[in-house]
């Protein structure tokens, strides 16, 4: 039951593919979130759901009526930019009701409309004001009910919590996510932010250099990376490049550094190179001795609810993530273990690309 | 166009905007613009080729004697020289009070900046006209600072009618040409790069030679062909200041047109003057402008 | 912040006189009970005034100069605001040239424009004709709202009309009731200085002005080359005040170091 449907959308600029076999099939009510790094063509994508950019090649489909060539005032999406775009001439309640004067709403169903939509942001008491007079914050919730006001088939967001800082930012994800629970409308939103993505979407569009490389839910993505990218790209992670060494059902030997390390997964072949992919809070420190590979603490850092370690050992440098429990910390120097339960190993299969990410890159 | 959304018909075609459109917002300025800047100055180019007859008024044929005439009589090369001079002059005492005014004025606090921004730029939009009257009235032989020459004990000075005057009224007129730009490059100028160079040690004057200067020396250099451009072509201040003896190119232009009528020799040195012009202007733009966006990004 | 040393503030003071000086004793002239052009030093009279206003010539020209200045900038913002639109929205064939084209008789000399359009106007029997003269006044000024308009329409979020036409505004009304009002401070100031620029022009009308179209500034130079009495001071005042209004007008709508120094 697909609501907003795009099939294989393609941007070419001249020689130069922004954004590649896009399919992507969002049902109506879904949170869908396009992330990636920038210039992966998230943006690039949004704009064409929008109208403002033309499709080269494939189509959009919105509750079955091909949009693909519609124009950007026919399409009757609601859109949250960047930079708000509110009208700056306009007062709060004036921008609000610009879409419906646009669709000739009756003037009393209007001033009803807007009071609604205003009051679902909490910005009732603002409506005389002009954007000018309003907080960073403020703005982004009156250009959000002026997208929701018209009561749009799909809510379209480009980056919308980018401009806040970090605290309001994170209290805009709730309450964003709350907005759409409430009104119930399809919703696709572009960010580089993956905490944001993770947060309050139902699913999440990873895309690299114009490409999806996965959809999924944040949960799986998180922890079923399907390629190396997303795994570096979500999160903080520990890329080990190992060697098959036996394989059996269900399960198989990688040797890491001459370390036999046990792994799960199928059809893997003896001499076969892959990539381990651990994430830091999955690995325990443990005492000199125990745990699977012995090493020593080079140095630490203090993350409020958690410290990070970097551990020296035979596999290199590996970071590991400890809770902040209230003990006190391992100093820099101290030997320690490293363990792991082989569940929470994810296998990569082909060696790391020529460009192997340092520990630098991760951070 | 419908505003409704949910219509189901096919919409029109989306983005591809015809090609035509920027020709067609564009159009009514760029016939207006051929018609009356490229045609009339096409026209005057070719009308100083012609020949002109004294006893008919009537210009036809082909000639190069106007610039001949033009370029060889030492009458015309005197008062080019002259024009040049006295450019020349208005310019550089421009840059001598224009580019400290401009700093003074940029180290000035809030609301006193702009007032005296205004004070000192605000006569540009006063009719040149009523500038050039008031300098003949204030240089004037019975003028305040003849007043106060004689109080002196200087004696009264003829000042009217000299080069002198001329130049002290273009300074007048030309002084927020050579503001403009230079505070334009002192604004770009991040006030840290002083301080910080004061803090290396460096006295205030090094300070501004070493640092300030260098970085607004385009704002300079652009002030000064400005200024030198409108000093060359001005009518007004020779016309009122220098009298009928002390002619510039802009008056004997005037005079060919309207008292001799010779309009093709008119022609041919307002060609002269506006090649020059143009030569200093496009030079300027891709040599020094170009330089100095490289170094300073 | 650095604060100016006495010597500076001296310097300062005397640029500023020097600026004023002249301004300032046209004014005080202006208001002499002589017959000659001395300060009021015996007494302060409006007589010269009273003269100017009844002198059909200057009050002829004032009101060509008006109607001129009026019509000039009015026509210029007409023709500018679309070819700033193009100028700055649109890739074609030919955008640089425009833009210099448009830009051009700020380094063309006046006086060259002015024998250019004499020329210009005998060849098409334009000679003393307001409707050429209004025309060739449309074309010195338009750089001027040129400028102005490109630095505000380039510093324009796009998205702040995508944003109109996503709730499902046409053109028509996206242009109407966003464009033109988020450009609106960068038209009017447009408007006031091609007017002030208009209005002052001399060096280009003195040649294609017929006795009927004689605008102020050159109705003024030849007064003042001819015949020095008080009534120059007194119709120079009165200029002097016009301009004082438009220009606080100017600075009140666009910032006018905004308008002579650029964009900030």
């Amino acid at each position: 039951m697909s609501f907003l449907e795009l099939r294989n959308v393609m941007k070419r600029y001249g020689s130069l593919d922004a954004v590649r076999d896009f399919t992507l099939s969002v049902k109506r009510g879904e949170f869908v979130s396009l992330l990636g790094p920038s210039g992966c063509g998230k943006t690039t994508t949004l704009q064409m759901i929008a109208g403002f950019v033309e499709v080269t090649a494939g189509t959009i489909q919105l509750d079955g009526r091909d949009i693909t060539r519609a124009k950007p005032n026919s399409r009757g999406l609601g859109i949250v930019f960047q930079s708000y775009a509110l009208f700056p001439h306009m007062t709060v309640a004036d921008n609000v009701s610009f879409g419906l004067e646009m669709r000739r709403v009756p003037k009393a169903e209007r001033a009803a409309r807007v009071e609604e939509a205003l009051a679902l942001v909490h910005l009732d008491k603002y409506a005389g004001r002009y954007p000018r007079e309003l907080s960073g914050g403020q703005r982004q919730r009156v250009a959000l009910a002026r997208a929701i006001v018209i009561r749009p088939p799909v809510l379209l967001l480009d980056e919308p919590l980018s401009n806040l800082d970090a605290k309001l930012r994170e209290a805009m994800q709730f309450e964003l996510r709350d907005i759409q629970r409430k009104v119930g409308t399809t919703t696709v939103m572009v960010t580089h932010d993956q905490a944001e993505a993770f947060s309050i979407s139902d699913r999440v569009v990873v895309m690299e250099a114009g490409r999806i490389t996965q959809i999924d839910q944040p949960y799986r993505i998180y922890e079923h990376p399907e390629t190396e990218f997303i795994s570096r790209f979500v999160g903080k992670t520990n890329l080990l490049p190992g060697t098959v060494t036996a394989s059996a059902d269900g399960g198989a030997t990688v040797s890491l550094a001459g370390i036999p390390v046990p792994v799960h997964g199928d059809g893997l072949g003896g001499g076969e190179a892959v990539v381990l992919c651990i994430r830091p809070e999955k690995l325990r420190l443990t005492a000199p001795g125990q745990g699977r590979v012995p090493g020593q603490v080079s140095d630490r850092f203090f993350l409020g609810s958690q410290w990070l370690y970097h551990v020296d050992g035979p596999l290199g440098t590996l970071m590991a993530v400890s809770p902040n429990d209230g003990e006190p910390p391992l100093e820099p120097g101290a030997p320690v273990g490293v363990d792991w339960s082989p569940r929470v190993v994810r296998l990569l299969r082909g060696g790391l690309p020529a460009s192997a990410p340092t520990l630098e890159e991760l951070e | 166009m419908s505003a409704v959304a949910a219509s189901p018909a096919p919409d029109p075609p989306a983005a591809p905007r015809p090609r035509a459109v920027p020709h067609l917002l564009a159009g009514p300025a760029t016939l207006l613009f051929a018609a009356l800047v490229l045609t009339p100055l096409i026209l005057t180019a070719l009308l100083s080729l012609n020949e002109f007859e004294y006893a008919t008024g009537r210009a036809h044929g082909f000639t190069l004697a106007h610039y001949a005439a033009v370029l060889g009589d030492p009458y015309y090369l005197e008062i080019f020289l002259r024009t040049f001079r006295v450019a020349a002059l208005a310019t550089g005492i421009c840059v001598v009070i224009g580019v400290p005014e401009a700093y003074v004025l940029s180290r000035m606090r809030r609301p006193w900046r702009s007032v005296f921004l205004l004070v000192v730029l605000a006569p540009l939009l006063v009719s040149v006209v009523v500038r050039a009257f008031g300098w003949s009235m204030l240089l004037g032989p019975e003028g305040p600072v003849n007043d106060v020459l004689a109080v002196l004990g200087f004696g009264k000075k003829r000042m009217l009618y000299s080069e002198g005057t001329v130049v002290v009224a273009l300074v007048h007129v030309m002084l927020p040409f050579m503001i403009i730009p230079v505070w334009t490059s002192l604004q770009k100028l991040d006030p840290a790069v002083e301080q910080a160079a004061l803090s290396f040690g460096a006295s205030r004057a090094t300070a501004v030679l070493r640092v300030v200067a260098p970085q607004i020396l385009p704002g300079i250099l652009s002030g000064s062909l400005i200024v030198f451009g409108l000093s060359a072509s001005a009518f007004a201040i020779p016309g009122l200041l220098g009298g009928r003896r002390l002619k510039m190119v802009a008056t004997i232009v005037y005079d060919q047109y309207l008292s001799d009528l010779n309009w093709p020799l008119g022609a041919a040195v307002a060609v002269i003057l506006l090649a020059a012009n143009l030569i200093v202007m496009l030079t300027y733009h891709r040599v020094v402008e170009g330089h100095y966006r490289k170094r300073m990004g | 912040m650095a604060r100016n040393g006495p010597v500076a503030l001296i310097f300062h003071t005397l640029v500023v006189l020097f600026m004023l000086a002249p301004l300032a004793i046209v004014c005080l002239v202006a208001f002499t009970p002589e017959n000659t052009l001395s300060l009021p030093t015996r007494g302060v009279s409006l007589r010269w005034f009273q003269a100017v206003f009844a002198h059909p010539d200057f009050v002829q020209s004032f009101w060509n100069s008006l109607w001129l200045a009026l019509l000039a900038a009015t026509l210029s913002v007409v023709a500018a605001v679309p070819a700033a639109i193009a100028i700055t929205r649109y890739e074609f064939r030919g955008r640089e040239f425009l833009n210099a084209l448009f830009l051009s008789p700020l380094i063309i000399p006046h006086l060259v424009l002015g024998v250019a359009m004499l020329r210009l106007f005998a060849l098409v029997g334009a000679t003393g004709s307001f409707g050429w003269l209004v025309a060739s006044h449309v074309v010195i000024v338009t750089p001027y709202v040129m400028r102005l308009l490109i630095a505000a329409i380039s510093g324009f979020d796009r998205s702040v009309e995508q944003a109109a036409y996503s709730l499902g505004a046409s053109d028509a009304t996206v242009f109407r009731r966003v464009t033109l009002p988020m450009i609106l401070p960068g038209v009017t100031g447009g408007w006031l200085i091609a007017f002030i620029n208009s209005f002052d022009e001399l060096t280009m009308s003195i040649f294609i002005t017929s006795p009927s179209t004689v605008t102020l500034p050159v109705r003024m130079y030849m007064y003042a080359t001819e015949s020095i009495d008080p009534m120059m001071a007194a119709v120079s005042a009165l200029v002097v005040a016009l301009t004082a209004v438009a220009v606080l007008l100017l600075d009140r709508v666009y910032g006018l170091d905004r308008v002579l120094v650029g964009q900030h």
